[in-house]
């Protein structure tokens, strides 16, 4: 078996409307769960610190984008380069009603957790049944 | 298939499975025993050499320093990350692309290193070790007596 690097970073698709920043983008992991009164979105932004992350929630869509800043100078010669170093950048059209008002945001180890709570009116009700 | 580094592993997965039917079908222990849980895939890593050291740099967002072991034996490093799955029961995930799970990373260093000297430093999920070089594989600048 030859050597395999199977999780390649993924450069950002679709990249924040002007950068006036060079080099690379890329799309984050993220796992997004839905709960019963908030959606948790889960992001990967190893590198960043807490600072210089954006969230923006605007018309439905949600933009995470991290700055991270060079660790190593420009002209290290690696022995072994398996991933590049720079920005995440993804958007995503979130559908639920989303009370942005109370939307939360935590970092910590590389990770970005999100909190969209949920709208009142998109909550699940139980309906009681009279019998 | 809820693993981490999928992509990779998915033929590898159903022929896996395939020979754990086929061995499982006559003899059930020997296919638990031939097939443990082995790498199921490899973080990545970018390795770079200083004059007194050598550095290997890993993006493990989310690894606390209880879920990593790394050691060095000889001139070869490995790394163990063991993040267990925090999924929930009865959430709906609409995505899942973190990985998570065990996996095992061994790489084969250029020079010897001081394996008692070894530091490793994990900040906002990027893991840094700085492996010092051992004496005898520093560069050593040799200076040329002028013959007069």
């Amino acid at each position: 078996m030859t050597q395999h690097t199977n999780i390649a970073k993924t450069t950002a698709e679709t990249l924040p409307a002007e950068r006036t920043r060079s080099g690379r983008c890329y799309r984050p992991n993220v796992d997004i769960m839905e709960l019963a009164d908030e959606l948790l979105v889960v992001a990967d932004v190893p590198g960043a610190s807490g600072e210089d992350i954006d969230v923006k929630f605007e018309d439905g869509q949600l933009t995470i984008h991290a700055h991270v800043p060079q660790r190593q100078p420009e002209d290290t010669q690696y022995l072994l380069y398996e991933y590049g170093v720079g920005d995440y950048y993804r958007t995503f059209e979130v559908s639920e009603a989303i009370d942005s008002d109370k939307i939360t945001a935590e970092y910590a180890d590389g990770v970005l957790t999100l909190h969209l709570p949920k709208a009142e009116a998109s909550k699940p009700r139980k309906i009681a049944v009279k019998t | 298939m809820t693993w981490g580094y999928r992509n990779w592993w998915l033929p590898f997965q159903s022929l896996r499975e395939e020979m754990d039917r086929l061995l499982a079908a006559t003899w059930p222990t020997f296919a638990d025993r031939l097939m443990p849980v082995f790498v199921r895939g490899q973080p990545l890593m970018n390795v770079w050499e200083k004059d007194d050291a050598v550095m290997v740099e890993m993006e493990l967002p989310g690894v606390k320093s209880e879920q990593l072991d790394i050691s060095v034996v000889g001139n070869e490093l490995s790394v163990k990350v063991d993040q267990p799955d925090t999924a929930k029961e009865g959430v709906t995930y609409h995505r899942r692309e973190r990985p998570v799970g065990k996996f095992t990373r061994v790489v084969r260093l250029p020079t010897e290193v001081d394996a008692g000297r070894v530091e490793a430093e994990l900040r906002n999920g990027v893991l840094t070790i700085t492996l010092p070089k051992s004496e005898k594989a520093k560069p050593r600048r040799i200076t040329v007596a002028a013959a007069s």
